[in-house]
C-alpha cells in the first residue's frame, strides 16, 4: 500500500514515513500542499494522511484538490487542533480524524480500517 | 423588613470608601441624610409657618376682640353716667326755671321739691338755696347747714362763672360718699342764686355694677386727680389714689394697655366725663382675656408637634426604604458585573487552554515520532543492536508523550465544550476524566479517593461538559474542606427508574447549620478574604438545574459534608424527540 504523508512539520513526516516503512508501508512525504500535489501527479497512492492546518492550503482544500486528481483515494486527517468545527468537517469528509500526538499502533489500526 | 432594619438599614454599614472615584454615588448615608433633611425641611417648615400664622392671627383677633369689647363697655358706661348726671342737672335747671327765688324760699316748698326729686330720680340727699353772697338761705336735708357761708369756696366761684358745677365725691358727716350738683339761676338785675343738691354715689355703683365685666374686670370712677370715687374690686380703696398713672385726658372712649404691679399687663378702657371731675376706668387683666386664646394656642402647639413628629417618622421610614432599595439595586448590579467578569475570565481561560494545548501538541507529535523512530531503528534495523536499557528509556519517553497527549486532549475537550450537547455517557468514565485533573493534588495531599459506581447504572444522557464541571467543582470544594490524608467518597447509584444520584462525600470540616441554607446563594462565601467569589456552588447548582436535576447537601460540623445531585437518565429534551 502506498501512503502519502503531508505535514508542514518536516521532522514529523520524515520520521513517520520511516516508521511506516519499517512496518511494511511504502510512505512518501511532502512538506507542503504544492509538493503533495506534485507527488500525487507523479505517483499513485492509496491513502493520504493530511495535516488539517498547513500554510497556503488547509487539509480540507488539499483533500479536494487531490480528490480531483485521484478520485479513488482515501484520507486520514491529523490535527493538533481541537476545534469543534474542524472535527465535524474532518470527520464528515474524511474516513478518520485523529488528534496529535498519535501512537503508531493507533495510526496503523486506522490505516488498516480505512484501506479495507 | 423588621423594625430594626427601618431604624438602621443595611446600607448604613455599606463600605463606600472602597468604591473609588465615584464614591459620592455610593455614599448611601449621605444620600439618606440629604433626602431626609430635604423632606423634613419642605414638610416641617410650611407646617410650622402655618401654625405660626394661625397663632398670630388668633392672637390678633382675640386681642382686637377684647379691645373692642372693652371699648364698647366703657363707652356704654360713660354714656350711662353722663346721662345720669345730665338728667339730674337738667332736673335742677328745670326747678330753678319753674320756681322763682321767692317761690323756693316759701316754707315747705323746698321740702316738697326734695321729696319729688327723691321719688322720681332717686339718689338726692339734700337741697339748698344759696344767694349771690354765698349764704345758704334755705336748706332741706339731714344736716344743719342753713346759714352756712360758701362765698370763698372754689366751687361757688366756678358755679358763678359757668352756671353749673358737679363736684367730686367726698365723705361728709354721714361717712357715706357724696357729691353735689350746683345750678345757678340769674335774675334780671345781675343778682343770682344757686340751687345745690347733694347725691350719694350709690347710684353710680348701681350703674357700674350692672355692667357686664367678665373675667376679673374692674370698673370704677376716679376724679381727674386719680382719687378713686366708687368702690373698686382690686385697684384700691375709695378715696385712695389709683395704682397706675391716669391716661391722658380724652372725652372720647379710649382703650390703652398699661402695666400694673410692675409686670402684669392690663387693658384700660377710659373716658373723661365732660363737665364733671369724673373719669371712668374699666380695667381688665390681659391674662384673663387671653386665657381662652392660650387654650387654642396649646391645641395648635400640640397638633403641630404631633404632626411634625409623625412626618419625621414617616420620612425616616420612607427615606430608609428608598435608599435601601437603591443600595440593593446597586449591589445587584455590581454582582451581575462581577458575574459577567467571571464568565469572561472563564471563557478566556478556556481559549487560552485550547491555544496552549494546540501549540504543545505539534512538538509533542514530533517527539512522539522521533522517539518512535528511534525505537523502530533499534527494533527493525540490525545496524543498531537492540539494547534493553535504551528501549526502556525510549518507552518511558513514549509513555510520557502519551500522558502529555492525554492531558492536552482533555484540555482541548474541556475548552471545546461550549455547546450544549446531550449524549449518552458512562458516569464512571466522566468521573475518571475529572479525577485525572485532580489526581496530582490528591497524591500530594495523600487524599484517599474511592469511586463506587453501583450496578445498574450503565449510561445516562446528559451534557458531558456540564457534568464534568459539576463534578470538578464539588470535588475541588471537598478537597478544600479536607485535611491532608482525608477520605473522599464518590458514588453513583440509581435513585429510581428515571434518575441517577451522584454523591460526593468528604470527611472534612463540615458546614455550620446557619450557612447551610445559604450556600447555594450567589456571592455567599466564607472565603471572601482569601479570594472566594461565592459563585462556585451557585454555578454548580445552576448547572444541575440546566441538566434537569436537583441538588441537596448534608453536613455535620467536624464530620464532613455530602453533596448529592440527581440527574435524569433520559434527558427530557431527547425524550421529546
Amino acid at each position: 500500500m502506498k501512503i502519502l504523508l503531508v505535514d508542514d512539520e518536516v521532522e514529523l513526516v520524515s520520521a513517520l514515513s520511516q516508521r511506516l516503512g519499517f512496518r511494511g508501508y511504502e510512505a512518501d512525504w511532502a512538506a507542503s500542499g504544492d509538493e503533495a500535489l506534485q507527488k500525487v501527479k507523479e505517483n499513485e497512492y492509496d491513502l493520504a494522511i493530511l495535516d488539517m492546518k498547513m500554510p497556503r492550503y488547509s487539509g480540507l482544500e488539499l483533500r479536494k484538490m487531490i480528490s480531483e486528481l485521484r478520485p479513488g483515494m482515501r484520507f486520514i486527517f491529523l490535527s493538533g487542533h481541537g476545534s469543534e468545527q474542524d472535527y465535524l468537517e474532518g470527520s464528515s469528509k474524511a474516513e478518520c480524524y485523529l488528534i496529535k500526538p498519535v501512537s503508531i499502533e493507533q495510526l496503523i489500526e486506522k490505516i488498516e480500517a480505512v484501506s479495507c | 423588613m423588621s423594625i430594626m432594619r427601618f431604624i438602621r438599614p443595611d446600607f448604613w454599614n455599606a463600605d463606600h470608601e472602597s468604591t473609588g472615584p465615584y464614591k459620592n454615588l455610593f455614599d448611601y448615608q449621605r444620600i439618606w441624610r440629604l433626602s431626609f433633611a430635604v423632606l423634613v425641611v419642605v414638610s416641617i417648615v410650611p407646617l410650622v409657618m402655618m401654625a405660626f400664622v394661625d397663632f398670630n392671627v388668633t392672637r390678633g383677633s382675640v386681642e382686637s376682640d377684647s379691645l373692642l369689647k372693652t371699648e364698647r363697655l366703657t363707652s356704654n358706661a360713660r354714656r350711662s353716667i353722663a346721662y345720669f348726671l345730665n338728667e339730674r342737672e337738667s332736673a335742677l335747671k328745670f326747678i330753678v326755671k319753674e320756681n322763682s327765688f321767692q317761690g323756693l324760699m316759701e316754707s315747705g316748698r323746698l321740702e316738697k321739691i326734695l321729696a319729688s326729686l327723691k321719688d322720681s330720680f332717686g339718689g338726692f340727699v339734700d337741697l339748698g338755696v344759696i344767694d349771690k353772697d354765698g349764704k345758704q338761705l334755705a336748706y332741706v336735708g339731714p344736716y344743719e347747714l342753713e346759714g352756712k357761708e360758701y362765698k370763698g369756696q372754689a366751687w361757688f366761684r366756678q358755679t358763678e362763672k359757668k352756671g353749673t358745677y358737679i363736684s367730686g365725691a367726698f365723705l361728709g358727716f354721714r361717712d357715706v360718699p357724696h357729691f353735689f350738683i350746683a345750678v345757678k339761676c340769674s335774675g334780671e338785675d345781675g343778682c343770682f342764686y344757686i340751687l345745690r343738691a347733694t347725691l350719694d354715689t350709690s347710684q353710680f355703683n348701681g350703674i357700674l355694677a350692672s355692667m357686664d365685666i367678665s373675667g376679673g374686670g374692674d370698673a370704677f370712677l376716679a376724679d381727674t386727680e386719680g382719687i378713686i370715687q366708687t368702690p373698686s374690686s382690686w385697684n384700691g380703696n375709695i378715696f385712695e389714689k389709683v395704682r397706675f398713672p391716669l391716661p391722658e385726658e380724652s372725652y372720647n372712649t379710649k382703650v390703652s394697655q398699661i402695666k400694673y404691679n410692675g409686670k402684669d399687663q392690663a387693658l384700660v378702657g377710659y373716658a373723661y366725663i365732660e363737665g364733671t371731675p369724673f373719669v371712668l376706668l374699666v380695667v381688665k387683666p390681659l391674662s384673663m382675656l387671653m386665657a381662652s386664646w392660650e387654650k387654642t394656642r396649646d391645641t395648635i402647639f400640640w397638633a403641630t408637634f404631633m404632626s411634625a413628629a409623625l412626618i419625621v417618622v414617616v420620612i425616616w421610614i420612607v427615606s430608609s426604604y428608598m435608599v435601601e432599595r437603591i443600595y440593593i439595586a446597586d449591589l445587584t448590579r455590581s454582582k451581575t458585573l462581577q458575574k459577567m467578569e467571571h464568565h469572561n475570565r472563564m471563557a478566556s481561560i478556556g481559549r487560552l487552554a485550547a491555544g496552549v494545548a494546540h501549540e504543545i501538541n505539534n512538538p509533542l507529535a514530533i517527539i512522539n515520532e522521533k522517539a518512535g523512530l528511534l525505537k523502530d531503528l533499534f527494533t527493525f534495523s540490525k545496524e543498531y543492536e537492540a539494547d534493553d536499557k535504551l528501549i526502556g528509556l525510549i518507552d518511558s519517553v513514549l509513555r510520557s508523550v502519551e500522558r502529555c497527549g492525554k492531558i492536552t486532549k482533555r484540555l482541548l475537550g474541556f475548552a471545546r465544550q461550549t455547546d450544549f450537547k446531550i449524549e449518552p455517557l458512562k458516569p464512571g468514565e466522566v468521573i475518571d476524566i475529572v479525577l485525572s485533573f485532580l489526581n496530582k493534588e490528591a497524591q500530594y495531599r495523600s487524599i484517599n479517593i474511592n469511586v463506587t459506581v453501583a450496578d445498574g447504572v450503565s449510561s445516562i444522557e446528559t451534557d458531558k461538559g456540564k457534568l464534568e464541571q459539576i463534578l470538578l467543582n464539588l470535588i475541588s470544594n471537598a478537597f478544600q474542606a479536607m485535611r491532608d490524608g482525608g477520605n473522599l467518597q464518590i458514588g453513583v447509584a440509581p435513585e429510581n427508574e428515571d434518575e441517577v444520584v451522584f454523591s460526593v462525600s468528604d470527611d472534612g470540616c463540615g458546614i455550620p447549620e446557619a450557612d447551610l441554607k445559604r450556600i447555594f446563594e450567589p456571592f455567599f462565601s466564607t472565603k471572601k478574604n482569601t479570594g472566594g467569589t461565592g459563585l462556585g456552588l451557585s454555578i454548580t447548582y445552576g448547572l444541575v438545574r440546566d441538566l434537569g436535576g436537583r441538588m441537596n447537601v448534608d453536613s455535620e460540623m467536624g464530620r464532613g459534608t455530602t453533596f448529592r445531585f440527581a440527574l435524569p437518565v433520559k434527558h427530557p429534551e431527547l425524550g421529546k424527540d
